[in-house]
């Protein structure tokens, strides 16, 4: 994403969740259902005063838990409403049962989620352990790597929700307190050029057209559950056309550009590391210190994990010697964490593949420093120059 | 259903022996109303009731209480026998039969 603006655009000064909560005002949706969950609760919080203010039209259901609110945007978008909901780690986890169900029943639901860390111990700050979890529920993942790419991610995903080849819903990722508490510098739309972006929802079934009966959710045996199955791939898998559609529509009236990733400074490196989120800042600073000093190493800051853009990202990472990828949860798998998992197996067949490392970091919110960073790029760095990797998992920043 | 967007939903209640995962409404939606007698849940029966006419002393009790509308009348309300094809085989027709021999279950065979 390249920091453009279009004339009528205007700069603002808000935070992550503050950035998420004026896009939200902005698309204007038909109903909110929301349980205060922190880091996220500011983004419901701020909305709901938007709502009482008489500044949206949307109808805002204060319920009792996540499993309720889930339900309710399940239930209002099965009628037809344009429906928003956001939550963060536990929230997310008593949300889960109808988080699939949202995805299986294919309704475009919106939900920005403010990581955090899954409890316990009891910990409220970031890490990628909540959304990590749903990765295999159905949704479309989108990482931010800031309060403006968590205000652009929210207004793309709409369109990508609701487009008739993906009907899906989707996450819009951004890292608790570390954007949606830091305040930044953002380019926003005005009203009507997102109101035009967003245009109607037009559901393919809606409960609320009663001359055309409709049942969502009922049972689905033996006879036709895998072909439903095999229907919500194939709506994952268009995704990865519409996404770059929907992107490049979006930077016709903003003038910031989306793909799947953003490579940074790859083309000759011989280190390249890969995180999501807000980790992309740092490294991009710590890459940029080390070019200066001679040193081929280059950044790829994955936006979409879900669906994972497996043929683009061969592309970007065939031939270069040494890749770290950068995992903001831990598997449990013994056997290092998800996103090294998933990038390593797209790169199997590749020819030229990379040798690839894998960095557990930042879990509860410790702090990832540019010296952290810098270290998996010289150990990188060695590795390339002498052909193999010392140790495939490594737990940075962790008391040793 | 020609006004349903979805091109695949009149296909979904009787499928085509080719139908695959393209033909079946999104999401598992059932895209229209008043069609619950389509699924044919007599296909679940492990056991089969068998009324016997003779026996039979048309109290009804077997109509009153089958969970599935299951029992068949005439146009007199007399039971005249079973609609195997919805029938679940749950056995509540005999067990509320008063008459004995008017209303068994027997196996059902696979
Ligand atoms: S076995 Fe159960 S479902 Fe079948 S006719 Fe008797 S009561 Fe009805
Ligand atoms: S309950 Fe028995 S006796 Fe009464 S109508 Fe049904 S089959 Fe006949």
């Amino acid at each position: 994403m390249s920091l453009a603006a279009k004339s009528n655009e205007i700069r603002m000064a808000l935070t992550g969740n503050e950035s998420v909560a004026y896009a939200m005002k902005q698309i204007n949706p038909d109903v909110v259902a929301a349980y205060p969950i922190t880091p996220q609760t500011e983004i419901v919080q701020i909305f709901s005063s938007y709502v009482a203010d008489g500044d949206v039209d949307t109808v805002f259901e204060r319920v009792e838990s996540e499993h309720s609110a889930m339900s309710a945007v399940v239930g209002a978008a099965a009628a037809g409403a344009r429906s928003m909901t956001a939550t963060s780690a536990n929230g997310l986890a008593l949300m889960w049962e109808v988080v699939y169900i949202a995805a299986s029943n294919r309704l475009p639901i919106v939900m920005p989620v403010v990581n955090r860390a899954l409890s316990g111990p009891i910990n409220i700050h970031c890490d990628h352990s909540d959304t990590m979890g749903a990765r295999d529920s159905g949704w479309i993942q989108l990482y931010s790597e800031n309060a403006q790419e968590a205000y652009d991610n929210t207004l793309q995903a709409v369109r990508i929700a609701e487009h008739p080849d993906v009907e899906l819903p989707v996450m819009v990722c951004q890292d608790g307190f570390i954007i949606s508490h830091a305040l930044d510098n953002l380019y926003t739309l005005d009203d009507a050029a997102v109101q035009a972006f967003v245009g109607q929802n037009n559901p393919r079934y809606s409960l609320l057209d009663v001359d055309h009966p409709t049942t969502f959710g009922p049972l689905d045996l033996q006879d036709w559950y895998f072909e439903h199955k095999r229907q919500q791939a194939e709506g994952m898998k268009n995704a990865l056309d519409v996404i770059p559609e929907i992107a490049k529509e979006y930077e016709g009236i903003s003038g910031r550009d989306y793909g799947f990733f953003e490579e940074y400074r790859t083309d000759d490196a011989e280190a390249v590391m890969m995180v999501l989120g807000s980790t992309a800042g740092t490294a991009k600073d710590v890459v940029d210190a080390m070019r200066s000093e001679g040193k081929r190493v280059g950044l790829v800051k994955l936006r979409v994990f879900r669906p994972l853009p497996v043929a683009h990202l061969v592309r970007a990472l065939r031939g270069k010697p040494a890749l770290a990828i950068m995992d903001r949860a831990e598997s449990f798998a013994a056997s290092g964490g998800p996103l090294y998992k998933e990038i390593r197996s797209a790169l199997y067949d590749c020819e030229q593949a990379p040798m690839v490392s894998n960095y557990i970091y930042g879990l509860g919110g410790r702090d990832i420093r540019p010296e952290d960073l810098r270290q998996v790029f010289e150990d990188n760095l060695r590795a390339a120059a002498a052909g193999h990797i010392e140790k495939p998992v490594t737990y940075l920043g962790v008391r040793e | 259903m020609s006004d349903c967007r979805d091109e695949g939903c009149q296909r979904w209640q009787t499928p085509a022996p080719d139908a695959t995962w393209r033909d079946v409404p999104r999401g598992g939606v059932i895209p229209r109303g008043g069609n619950a007698a389509e699924y044919q849940t007599g296909d679940w029966r492990s056991a089969r009731p068998i009324h016997d006419a003779d026996l039979c002393i048309q109290c009804r009790l077997c109509w009153v209480y089958c969970p599935d509308s299951s029992i068949l009348t005439n146009e007199e309300g007399e039971v005249i026998g079973i609609d195997y094809d919805h029938c679940k085989g749950c056995g509540i027709c005999a067990a509320e039969c008063p008459k004995e021999g008017a209303m068994t279950m027997i196996a059902e065979e696979f």
